[in-house]
């Protein structure tokens, strides 16, 4: 266990190299030029190139690179042109807010998405099916900002139950529009992969098995095909957690939610490249660990799955 | 689609019923509707009786056949590899049943779980119990099946094809003790197997069917020394024998495939593949007639 923990470690290094090296290379192609944005309308070319060498922007490209891989190696992750503040610090701000309603909306889609999912299957091809899987395909294709806009709409607006924006002081009532625009997406994906998961496992041989030896239909279902059904739904909740994470940048510009989405925004838009780049690693970071997580908790769930070094 | 249609088969404690014929021709749906465990949809029991100690199972409440499964009727399952839940252990899939149908405790449960393991001849019962069935070989998880079908000492054991998916030295074993657990329980079983030698080792009884229906019906020794419908004695020509000299003959297979259950002639079910099949045969269905005392068969040209 300690090894395996190790050598997922391992892994992380060669794909931080990666992104790093993508984000830097997309930034400087495709992002203009900071100092420009820095100074606006003003333009002295003077004080633009004291800027410059003060960044280190005067200096070629992969001499940038090294720069920052070497500071990123000792955990400097430099700073924010646009705050004047270490990047960490700006990033470690918003993280909390992010991670709050990845998680909320998380619990969302997990508690919708499985209950329908497993309805659909249970009832398979009766109307309930029908209903949940038509209710899943909209959830699935519905934008999320015009659903948030709509939520804010009734629930905000018309029926006045919930703020409509903001973080507030970190209250209950401001996360739930939010993690409900958000899970409804997750919810309908997971709605549909529980519900043919669960059918798979229906058909098999140790759900009669089960039914053989006399027990409830309830107990058959969620104690012996669900327990099986459950392992794809669990890598498809993990890659939407990391999505989530990863600021879900539009709900979080729709509800004016401090977390990373809205940050990341915002810094590409101030040509703030420290910033990006180093919510960018943040996100990779965290679609590891949520690997990881899967990969933990499939050892867990299925004692076939053993966690051994790659 | 009628599946399995006028099948009328009764077993006696203690006895070994054999039920043989080949694959889809309703073995196993027989076998499964009498715990009443056919998926409905897409599956269901339109009419007939199934008694058991007086008791109309067909028409007993869900709650009612629940607490019979896997208690007074048990069923072992042909694919010992798929029948286990690969998530749970062993020894939890055995306590399941136990806790199921007695008020013990999950300590208790257990217990008796390891001595059943023990019963079915799983050496170091204490440690196996707390394995998942990957961990062990096809024969030891269909000793495990069998512990937790005989668990609770059914009246009756239902074997669906117990042996087919292991290798033939397994299969033995496998058979013997069946066997031995039934004289200690007093129980009936009814196998189901398509094999005529397993029948010919262990049955007391034999009843054969095709295409969903019972074709002839007789006691283990009545049958082999005189078949009378010529389906089964297609398939005691189609079994292999130890003779030597001029006894030696190639082996005679039942030419043509088993029916399309959608497409069956309306006489005689049998008629397009039988070799003595006459004009008389294809008009009407014969009747399951009494041929000699305890021999039937459902042949015009029989007796």
């Amino acid at each position: 266990m300690g090894r395996y923990v190790l050598s997922r470690c391992r892994q992380v290094v060669p794909v931080l190299f990666g992104v790093t090296l993508i984000t830097f290379l997309l930034i400087h192609v495709g992002l203009g030029d900071p100092v420009r944005a820095m100074m606006g309308q003003r333009s002295d070319p003077e004080i633009a190139a004291r800027i410059r060498t003060e960044y280190g922007l005067d200096k070629p490209l992969w001499n940038q690179y090294t720069l920052y891989m070497g500071k990123l190696l000792v955990g400097d992750l430099g700073y924010s042109y646009r705050q004047r503040r270490p990047v960490s610090r700006v990033l470690a701000e918003r993280l909390p807010a992010t991670v709050r309603l990845a998680f909320a909306a998380m619990v969302v889609a997990l508690l919708v998405g499985g209950i329908a999912g497993t309805i659909a299957a249970v009832r398979h091809n009766t109307l309930w099916d029908l209903l949940i899987m038509t209710l899943s395909l909209l959830g699935i294709s519905t934008p999320v900002f015009w659903l948030g806009m709509m939520l804010i709409l009734l629930f905000g607006v018309w029926l006045g139950w919930f703020p409509i924006s903001g973080y507030g002081d970190g209250g209950f009532t401001h996360l739930v529009l939010p993690a409900l625009t958000l899970g409804a997406l997750q919810a309908g994906y997971i709605a549909r992969m529980t519900r043919s998961a669960l059918l798979e496992v229906l058909r098999q041989e140790y759900v009669q098995t089960a039914r053989a030896k006399g027990l409830r239909e309830r107990v058959v279902i969620l104690k012996h095909a669900l327990r099986n059904a459950i392992l794809p739904v669990l890598t498809l909740a993990g890659i939407g957690l990391a999505e989530l994470l990863a600021g879900a940048p539009l709900t979080e510009m729709v509800f004016a939610w401090p977390g990373l989405g809205r940050l990341l925004v915002s810094a590409l838009g101030n040509r703030d490249i420290p910033v990006v780049l180093g919510a960018t690693l943040l996100f990779a970071l965290i679609y590891l660990g949520a690997n990881f997580l899967v990969d933990l908790a499939y050892a867990a769930i299925d004692p076939r799955v053993e966690l051994t070094k790659r | 689609m009628r599946a399995v249609d006028g099948v009328t088969l009764s077993v006696r404690p203690g006895e070994m019923l054999g039920l043989v014929g080949e694959s889809g021709c309703g073995k196993t749906v027989t076998a499964l509707s009498i715990l009443r465990l056919v998926p409905d949809p897409p599956g269901r029991i339109v009419g007939g009786t199934i008694s058991f100690e007086g008791r109309d199972l067909v028409r007993l409440p869900e709650e009612e056949i629940r607490k019979i499964r896997g208690c007074a009727i048990s069923m072992i399952f042909q694919e010992p590899m798929t029948s286990l839940n690969p998530v749970f252990t062993v020894g939890e899939q055995v306590a399941e049943g136990i806790r199921q149908h007695q008020k013990v405790s999950r300590r208790e449960a257990w217990d008796q779980a390891v001595e059943v393991l023990k019963r079915v001849k799983i050496s170091d019962p204490a440690r196996r119990a707390r394995e998942y069935p990957h961990q062990l070989s096809g024969g030891m998880r269909q000793r495990v099946m069998i512990a937790i079908a005989l668990a609770l000492r059914p009246k009756l054991l239902i074997a669906d094809e117990p042996t087919t998916a292991l290798d033939v030295t397994i299969q033995a074993q496998i058979l013997e003790l069946l066997l031995g657990l039934q004289e200690e329980m007093k129980m009936a079983v009814m196998l189901i197997t398509h094999d005529l030698g397993v029948i010919a080792e262990t049955a007391d009884r034999v009843v054969v069917m095709y295409a969903g229906r019972v074709v002839e019906e007789a006691s283990v020794k009545e049958l082999f020394d005189n078949p009378l419908h010529p389906y089964t004695q297609g398939l005691m020509e189609s079994l292999p024998r130890l003779e030597t000299g001029k006894a030696r003959r190639r082996l005679r297979a039942i030419p043509g495939l088993v029916p399309n259950l959608l497409e069956l002639p309306t006489g005689c079910k049998f008629a397009p593949r039988c070799p003595k099949v006459v004009e008389q045969c294809w008009p009407t269905e014969p009747e399951l007639r009494e041929i000699r005392p305890g021999h039937s068969a459902r042949c015009i040209l029989a007796g």
